[in-house]
């Protein structure tokens, strides 16, 4: 069977709509390579010439293969997997032969329908999705139908889709869901985009371009005033001129905090970013899932944050964190580069000769020098050299939150204050549809801690001299270019932002409802359905129930049609008469019409004769006289019903 | 024997133990005893796949993709459904079969009725050697479905029992019934290669050499059913005198025996081949023709009714009565 120009069309178009999503992350030239391809077999399929030959196809698919094993340095991981999926079924495009063939197609694209979520599980993703679906049924159906026009065939589509929705829907609720991974995964399994827990001059200024969200959080009760939420990520210790790292601790003693306030209650939906650490409020105290609490107040997760999480935390606002840090631990905030930044050094060890004994004050004078000596927050500093932090503070002046709460933390160790560098995630937008907060990238921020004995580490936000509305109302605030910002960031007007909330509290629901579907939440929502000592195989009972007791329902709907009842009644009530007649041993021939029976039975039982007679000539008066009304019908009817025999 | 074979004698006699083997008459409607569903190779590709794509999802916690396999799934499962549907409660009867002769294509016919308002797609109908047709049907139509077996023998020719299949709507699931309908085809034999007519045959013993019956025209007479299409009057009819027939004189009195007793010694077969062949050409000439076989005789008579019962004869000469 050759395949038709239209069912190519269709496979084309189930090519390119599961590689369509694909397309901003395959390296560009696949992404022109199969589109070229596409439209060349569109053009065969239009012209009807033949195939290209074998030994073409195999040379194209050989450069290909190999430019991409050039392009990717390997043939294993995902990335690599997906873009010689995607190549290998376009290829096969231009080799369709028999139907075997397009259902091969059918299945690949949607397998790679699959690869896409990867990417993007998000609400518009799953539209797609089942967009992309009907195309794939419509065109599936076209293998098997041949001729059906279009439209029947994407109706029939569309009605396999819909039916199977309620259905698959019972499995993903009851299906037994597995704690993957199966297998080790590659490196390149997740997403990852966020903070990470190193520093240097740029990193953060990059992150404040990606609106992605991070994390969103939900407050028991009131939520603190912005200028307090600091959401604490990796802690950094050790400087190398350039880079801030967290380097190891030198104890394993677990923080403590003493003469802590009102504790604070909240949930946090963090959003996968395939490193361990955790985020919460500016102290940490409890927190609902398995996790360490590092000497430096980080919370680390026992694995990488590979999937969406929700937990719940309580955190102090006020508290004294580790007034007797152990020595070795205040070494390291002490420690320095040697022989860089002499300037530095030298500014430092002033303020320290002005005060000798309090620490304190030399926080103060820091703070002071950024407020009054001319210095701006910008998304765009001058790249630095060597000597960084003295090209920073004496010569550009130009820097976003890592410059400047690196060279604090620089200056106050050079004047011999114990210091360190936090970083997390600072402020948060909130949606009052949803009544939560969201931390974007955007938010990600870095502060220092200093220790001052008694008191304890206490946080300082140098950020907070040089651009207060920073902290106080965010990045578009504080910067003077807000249009190098992201959108979201920027301050767009009220009923864009409302809009943007609507999605994002739904995306939330979705999140927290269909992907973050897993063990766990599978467990709590059938406990809360009712459902008693859950065990997978008692799940495993129920699916098959549910999907027993739907497809009973189809079954019965879709067999529904299969017959159309005679629904004349004037029929019906002749019928009606004849069976009388058939019980009675006196059946209709197949080939008899109502007098000719009538005259039949007459003859052979003359005393019902009169009333036969009358009942047949009635009958085809109704049935077939256009003149007489459907007056006589009861009549008809109750003549019938008072036959006997 | 030959490995294969033996597989489909195998094969065969499973099917004949397992499934039901009536010879039916009158309307077969399909229903749920009638009709087998069971998976096709595609099916076991497409399980394959959906497998693959379930480890994914578990292995990589994609709920999304969790919800497309188990649409995915159900799709599959549903288009069973479908198949069913497509086919149960069709209502079958066989139809007439016309006589053809041994190496053409018998043309089987059944009547398809769909009673129901749910158009049928692309149901095939094959007989045990792959001989096939596929139809659609739309809601509440009947048609006429043709299925053409090769007649390589002369005699009765059985439609065998027949399979009755549908893929829809996804190839995933083969639905199919069988139905085996008292309904033969009746076989001529293959007519010889033109030879002439055996004039010496004539009883009126005259020589001549032609006997052509329709050269006198001796004039116009009603229609009888049977009555050779050559010989109607069209101009007649055209000129609105109903369905007459011409006559011709030169056809009295002149008979032609088929004799077979009177043919060169050749296997039977070829006997009835040959007078296959003069009957064919006796009736396009117009002539009075009668049969004489070693079982009987049909009496000298013109018309396609007569032809066909000489071919019947002659289609059934040696074979057991059934």
């Amino acid at each position: 069977m050759k395949l038709s120009a239209q069912l190519t069309y269709g496979l084309i178009a189930c090519i390119l709509l599961v590689s369509a999503p694909h397309a901003d992350h395959l390296p560009l030239w696949v992404s022109t390579e199969c589109g070229a391809l596409l439209l060349w077999r569109a053009y065969l399929a239009r012209s009807g010439k033949a195939l290209p030959p074998r030994w073409l196809l195999l040379g194209i698919t050989v450069l290909s293969v190999m430019a991409i094993a050039i392009t990717f340095r390997s043939l294993f991981g995902r990335e690599v997997g997906v873009t010689l999926l995607i190549l290998l079924s376009t290829l096969k495009l231009l080799e369709l032969k028999a139907v075997r063939d397009a259902t091969i197609v059918v299945y690949l694209s949607c397998f790679i329908i699959i690869t896409n979520f990867f990417y993007s599980q998000s609400i518009p993703t799953a539209l797609f999705m089942l967009a992309t679906l009907l195309v794939i049924l419509a065109t599936w159906v076209h293998l098997q139908t041949g001729g059906l026009a279009f439209k029947p065939r994407l109706r029939i589509g569309g009605m396999l889709l819909l039916q199977a929705i309620p259905l698959s829907l019972i499995l993903f609720v009851l299906f037994p869901r597995v704690q993957g991974p199966l297998w080790g995964l590659p490196q390149d399994a997740y997403a990852s985009s966020g903070l990470s827990d190193t520093m240097s001059p740029g990193s953060m200024s990059k992150l404040s371009l990606n609106d992605a969200v991070a994390f969103r959080v939900n407050f028991d009760s009131d939520a603190p005033s912005r200028d307090r939420m600091y959401w604490r990520g990796p802690v950094l210790w050790d400087f190398d001129g350039t880079t801030w790292t967290r380097g190891r601790n030198a104890t394993t003693r677990t923080g403590l905090l003493e003469d802590a306030g009102m504790s604070l209650a909240y949930t946090v939906t963090l959003e996968p970013h395939n490193k361990r650490w955790l985020f919460a409020l500016d102290m940490p105290d409890k927190l609902s899932i398995p996790h360490r609490l590092m000497p430096d107040f980080q919370l680390l997760s026992d694995k990488p944050v590979n999937a969406r999480i929700r937990y719940h935390a309580d955190s102090f606002l006020s508290y004294r964190a580790n007034p007797d840090e152990p020595p070795q631990q205040l070494q390291r905030a002490l420690a320095l580069p040697r022989g860089l930044n002499p300037q530095a050094q030298q500014l430092a060890e002033d303020w320290r000769t002005q005060h000798p004994r309090d620490d304190a004050a030399i926080v103060r004078e820091v703070l002071r020098h950024f407020n009054q000596g001319g210095f701006e927050y910008t998304l765009e500093p001058p790249l630095l050299g060597m000597n960084g932090i003295d090209e920073f503070l004496f010569q550009s002046k130009q820097g976003f939150c890592e410059h400047y709460a690196g060279s604090f933390v620089y200056l106050l160790r050079a004047a011999g204050v114990p210091a360190r560098v936090v970083t997390g995630y600072q402020g948060g937008e909130y949606n009052a549809l949803g009544d939560y907060y969201i931390l974007r990238q955007a938010d990600a921020h870095a502060w220092a801690e200093v220790w001052l004995g008694e008191r304890g580490w206490i946080r300082y936000d140098p950020t907070a001299a040089i651009a207060p509305a920073r902290i106080e109302s965010g990045l578009s605030a504080a910067v003077s270019n807000p249009a190098a910002l992201p959108f979201m960031a920027r301050n767009p007007p009220p009923w864009l932002r409302n809009l943007r909330f609507n999605f994002d509290a739904l995306a939330n629901q979705w999140n927290q409802w269909v992907l973050g579907y897993n063990t766990e939440t599978q467990f709590a929502f059938l406990t809360r359905l009712g459902m008693e000592d859950i065990s997978w195989q008692k799940m495993a009972l129920n699916m098959l129930a549910g999907i027993f007791i739907l497809v009973g329902v189809f079954t019965l709907l879709l067999l529904r049609r299969l017959v159309v009842r005679q629904t004349d009644p004037v029929q019906a009530v002749w019928l009606k008469l004849c069976r009388k007649l058939a019980k009675a041993g006196l059946p209709r021939m197949a080939h008899e019409g109502p007098q000719d029976y009538a005259a039949r039975i007459a003859a052979a039982y003359p005393e019902i004769a009169a009333d036969m007679h009358d009942l047949a000539a009635r009958y085809v008066a109704l049935r077939y006289s256009s003149a007489t009304a459907q007056d006589g019908l009861p009549a008809f009817k109750q003549a019938v019903r008072s036959f006997k025999l | 024997m030959k490995l294969p074979n033996f597989r489909g004698v195998l094969k065969q006699k499973f099917r004949n133990w397992a499934f039901r083997r009536t010879v039916e008459t009158g309307t077969v409607q399909l229903n749920q005893r009638r009709i087998y569903i069971l998976p096709t190779r595609q099916f076991f590709g497409f399980a394959f796949v959906l497998i693959l794509m379930l480890l994914g999802d578990i292995n990589y916690n994609l709920s999304l993709g969790y919800v497309l396999t188990f649409l995915l799934a159900t799709t599959g499962g549903l288009s069973m459904l479908y198949a069913f549907r497509n086919m149960a409660q069709l209502e079958i009867h066989a139809g007439y079969v016309e006589p053809v002769f041994a190496g053409e294509q018998a043309r089987f016919l059944f009547h398809f009725n769909n009673p129901g308002a749910l158009p049928r797609h692309q149901i095939h109908l094959h007989d045990d050697e792959g001989h096939q047709t596929a139809f659609d049907l739309p809601a509440q139509t009947s048609t006429p479905v043709e299925l053409a077996l090769p007649a390589t023998k002369r005699g009765w020719l059985d439609s065998g029992r027949l399979t009755l299949y549908t893929r829809f709507p996804l190839g995933l699931f083969n639905a199919w019934s069988y139905i085996h309908f008292d309904v033969r085809a009746l076989v001529y034999p293959k007519p010889a290669a033109p030879q002439a007519l055996p004039i010496a045959a004539a009883p009126d013993g005259s020589g001549k050499t032609t006997i052509r019956g329709d050269e006198d025209f001796a004039g116009l007479r009603n229609y009888v059913p049977g009555d050779a299409m050559p010989r109607i009057a069209w101009k007649a009819l055209a000129r609105e005198q109903g369905l007459q027939v011409k006559e011709f004189s030169a056809q009295q009195g002149q008979q032609l025996w088929l004799d077979w007793s009177q043919l060169p010694d050749i296997a039977q077969e070829r006997k009835l081949e040959l007078l296959t062949r003069w009957v064919l050409d006796a009736d396009a000439q117009g002539l009075h023709y009668g049969l004489k076989l070693p079982d009987g005789e049909v009496m000298p008579q013109q018309g396609t009714a007569h032809r066909a019962e000489c071919l019947r004869r002659l289609a059934l000469f040696g074979m057991p009565a059934s």
